[in-house]
């Protein structure tokens, strides 16, 4: 049974290549059976493949298959060969299982829309390269799959290419996540030249023998592979792409920018966490990058007015909590939270799929409001999602953040101060999200909803509000494929002062956004506030920055470049040719006797050279 | 006794030669360079190179001049033609290449008397030229006649009544 | 035979090239022109003669029967110019002849 690993990222490629080589020819009503079925079959045999490894023992949770030998250059071999452990499975189930569920809420979502077996081919190859980007059994097959997710989402971030902005969002999504992948190849080739494999088990294992812990080569390893791990994850300093990225169709945005792909950086770490463990300053930046991040992008959900906008932030702050726990090497609870992380962002995201559909595409949350009345059922599951996003107790987020701000609290002297960050982060978490939650619920109707979507919108965003509230139950036992990290109880009023921030930011949301005893407006009035909230929203001004910094300078050569400088070297020559050719036609007269006396003057000064040399 | 007739020799070609660049009739200016190139050859004789000295006369005097007169007579250039050259040497136009020629005759004066002095006049008989033209010069001599081919031809060629219309 | 002094004729030599030269440059009749042309060659030629009667080698009178070729080549081909030259301008004026200007 275990051989059929093959079948779960070969199901979702063989409906890309029926899609693609069908495009225009398939009745409409077969795409989303063809697109949704395929992923559902590869879920359907990810979790018999779950159930059959979790009955094996602890230590023999590994599985390797090698399909064929991919590609070979003397020494260098490198596999196509699928390694399946606790780890990968765990993204395996994620992947396959929120991806069928929002394959199946695209065909509801993406009905009319007229090139729907487009978008369903790129959702398969998506699921595809991410699969492959999870079962990879080495590094350069990890590559692929990870060039392979870009790929997709750029495709999908710009599938209404119509519109010029949609274009602009995936070609920037494209070009920054470019910038860390550049870093991870090279962090590749570093592997490859010092360790000379690049299978990632085997590498690990000579790295922990061959390199000591915190010398100059894990670190520099480590810092490029980070490198990659923050393009693609949306963490400071390359999260400026995700709040673009929300361009793309909501199901993409709830797919690729909130479950899966972005969850990436998260598992490449983990997957090289004995890499990372032989580095303890990166790990420490890991740590850094991870609170900095979450507070930052705390901050700017808090000032955005498009819903999107405030879950992708949410999203960039959530896996912040996933690097910080990685940094503070809970590598379990990092995966805990991706997990559950997927569920309710999911979920989230969805809902948001379905008020934005309802309201005729309308994103603004202040001209939403009153939702709560003319869509229950999106109601009532963005609150769970919204719950477990805040780790309300007996949510699944409450179990993962909890586990993670505990480690954070635990690992030595830079704890307290990673903990008392995320802390303020789940206290920003809660005033956010109940401000989006009053704001477009709760009030007044400012726009007329149309609920038009059916059991195949709805259906996904109840089985995801059951995962958001029970997936913290479900933990799958990670161990061996990543290190046990035993949580040490840590004195009582820490944890309660960790459940409680999430109340205290919830309670300020509502005494801002529904008592009104201190309103937004009134505390815009302070000084400096407004200087603030622009900087917020704008996403503390990173643009801004990476314009003035790399896309200005840049335009500015192309500028230059675009008369060809360097070929007015080669024009100057020309020119020089040419000013020599026209002083010299005055002398081609014709007259035969000034040619003989221009012989016979240089005859004569070449003479009188000779005769006085 | 050769020593004076070297001098006259060289007398009358200079006087010939410079006859010849001020004549403005083209068949006296022919008469004179005769007369220039057969004290040439007496000098040639003088000099003890009487190979030479006997083609100067016969080849330079005889076939290349006749050559010029059959030209001459060909173009039938009369009295206007005369005149004309009389109004083109007019005495303006001679000082640039008279300075010019100056310069490079001082120049050559020069040159020679840096040499010092030296004996010339030792005869070279014709069997040691025979035996130079056909030895180590063969090659030379081949050239040479392969360029009198081509100038046959090319005069062959040049000399062809323009055809109509062109 | 008597010596003659080698460097007189150069000398010789020298003059008669230099008028030939002085004619290349003031006449304007093509004709005229050939025959300076020759009385150049004619007074390499004597330099020639000269310098192989001073050593007393053949090698001198070789040049000069080279030279001599030359002469005569330079000539067939020259004339046959200046007839069709006559023939198409109507004219031995070389000032004339300056189609070839830049």
């Amino acid at each position: 049974m275990l051989n059929l690993l093959w079948l779960v990222p070969f199901m979702p490629l063989a409906g890309f290549l029926i899609l693609t080589a069908s495009e225009g020819r398939l009745p409409r009503a077969y795409v989303p059976w063809i697109g949704a079925g395929s992923v559902g079959l590869s879920a359907a045999l990810a979790a018999s493949l779950a159930f059959e490894l979790l009955a094996l023992a602890p230590e023999a949770r590994v599985f390797r298959q090698t399909l064929w030998h991919w590609m070979a250059a003397g020494d260098f071999g490198v596999d196509f060969a699928f390694y399946l452990d606790a780890l990968s499975l765990n993204m395996l189930l994620v992947v396959t299982g929120v991806g069928f569920l929002i394959h199946v809420y695209s065909a509801g979502y993406m009905a009319d829309d007229p090139s729907m077996a487009r978008f369903f081919a790129y959702m398969n190859l998506f699921v595809f390269a991410m699969l492959i980007l999870v079962l990879a059994d080495n590094l350069p097959l990890l590559y692929l799959g990870w060039e392979g997710v870009g790929l997709c989402s750029y495709l999908l971030i710009g599938f209404w290419y119509e519109k010029p902005e949609n274009g602009y969002a995936a070609r920037k999504a494209f070009v920054v996540t470019r910038v860390g992948d550049t870093a991870m190849a090279l962090g590749l080739f570093l592997m490859f030249s010092q360790l000379g494999t690049l299978d990632i088990q085997e590498a690990m294992a000579r790295a922990s023998t061959q390199w000591p812990a915190g010398s100059a080569l894990p670190t520099a390893a480590a810092l490029l592979l980070l490198g990659g791990a923050v393009g693609k994850s949306a963490q400071l300093p390359l999260q400026v792409w995700l709040p673009d990225a929300m361009a793309g169709p909501t199901p993409i945005s709830a797919l690729i920018h909130a479950a899966t792909m972005v969850t990436a950086g998260v598992y490449l770490i983990a997957r090289t966490h004995a890499l990372f463990a032989l580095a303890p300053e990166v790990q420490t930046l890991v740590a850094a990058i991870g609170a900095i991040t979450l507070l930052m992008s705390g901050f700017s959900a808090l000032t955005q007015t498009d819903i999107k906008r405030i879950l992708a932030y949410s999203t960039i702050s959530q896996i912040g909590y996933m690097f910080l726990a990685l940094g503070v090497g809970a590598w379990s609870a990092a995966i805990f939270h991706l997990t559950t992380h997927a569920f309710f962002k999911a979920l989230l995201f969805l809902g948001a799929g379905a008020v934005i559909l309802s309201l005729h595409h309308e994103q603004d949350i202040f001209r939403m409001g009153g939702l709560r009345r003319s869509l229950p059922l999106v109601f009532w599951t963005f609150i769970v999602g919204l719950a477990a996003l805040v780790a309300l107790p007996f949510t699944s987020g409450y179990y993962s953040k909890h586990e993670i701000l505990l480690s954070a609290y635990g690992s030595g002297a830079a704890g307290p101060w990673l903990w008392a960050a995320g802390t303020a982060g789940a206290i920003l978490t809660g005033l956010y999200s109940t401000r989006l939650l009053l704001v477009a619920f709760f009030g007044t109707e400012r726009t007329q909803a149309h609920s038009h979507y059916g059991s195949n919108i709805g259906v996904p965003l109840v089985v995801l509000a059951i995962l958001s509230l029970a997936g913290g139950l479900a933990k799958l036992p990670l161990f061996p494929a990543l290190p046990e990290t035993g949580t040490e109880e840590t004195g009582g009023s820490i944890g309660l002062a960790t459940t409680a921030a999430p109340f205290l930011g919830v309670a300020i949301g509502y005494l801002v956004y529904r008592t009104g005893t201190a309103s937004a407006e009134a505390l815009l009035q302070l000084p400096g506030a407004e200087t603030l909230r622009r900087l917020w929203f704008s996403g503390w001004g990173m643009d801004w920055v990476y314009d003035r910094l790399f896309v200005f300078p840049f335009i500015a050569l192309a500028r230059l470049n675009k008369g060809d400088a360097v070929d007015r070297l080669y024009q100057g020559i020309v020119a020089l040719t040419r000013l020599g050719h026209c002083m010299l036609v005055p002398t081609q007269t014709g007259q035969l006797r000034r040619y003989a006396a221009g012989m016979l003057f240089g005859a004569a000064l070449i003479l009188a050279l000779g005769v006085w040399s | 006794m050769e020593l004076t007739l070297f001098y006259l020799s060289a007398l009358v070609a200079i006087a010939a030669t410079f006859m010849v660049v001020i004549q403005c009739n083209t068949v006296h200016a022919l008469l004179y360079l005769i007369v220039s190139l057969l004290a040439s050859g007496f000098i040639f004789y003088l000099l003890g190179a009487f190979f030479a000295a006997v083609l100067e006369v016969i080849i330079y005097a005889g076939a290349i001049i006749v050559l010029f007169v059959f030209v001459v007579m060909m173009l039938n250039l009369g009295s206007k033609t005369i005149e004309q050259e009389k109004q083109w040497l007019c005495p303006g136009i001679w000082h640039g290449p008279a300075a010019l020629c100056a310069i490079l005759f001082a120049e050559l004066l020069v040159t020679l008397m840096r040499s010092g002095a030296h004996e010339a006049g030792r005869i070279v008989e014709s069997k040691t030229l025979g035996i130079a033209l056909f030895g180590p010069y063969l090659l030379a001599v081949e050239t040479a006649s392969m360029l009198l081919l081509a100038g046959l031809v090319g005069a062959y060629h040049l000399g062809r009544p323009l055809r109509s219309g062109s | 035979m008597a010596s003659i002094p080698f460097e007189h004729a150069l000398l010789l030599a020298s003059v008669l090239f230099a008028l030939g030269l002085v004619a290349l440059l003031i006449r304007r009749n093509l004709i005229v022109m050939l025959m300076s042309v020759e009385i150049m060659l004619n007074a390499a030629g004597l330099a020639f003669i000269a310098a192989g009667s001073r050593w007393g080698q053949p090698d001198g009178q070789v040049m000069f029967l080279l030279v001599l070729t030359l002469a005569a080549a330079e000539v067939g081909v020259g004339l046959g110019l200046v007839l069709q030259i006559y023939r198409r301008y109507k004219t031995l004026d070389v000032d004339r002849l300056s189609e070839m200007q830049g």
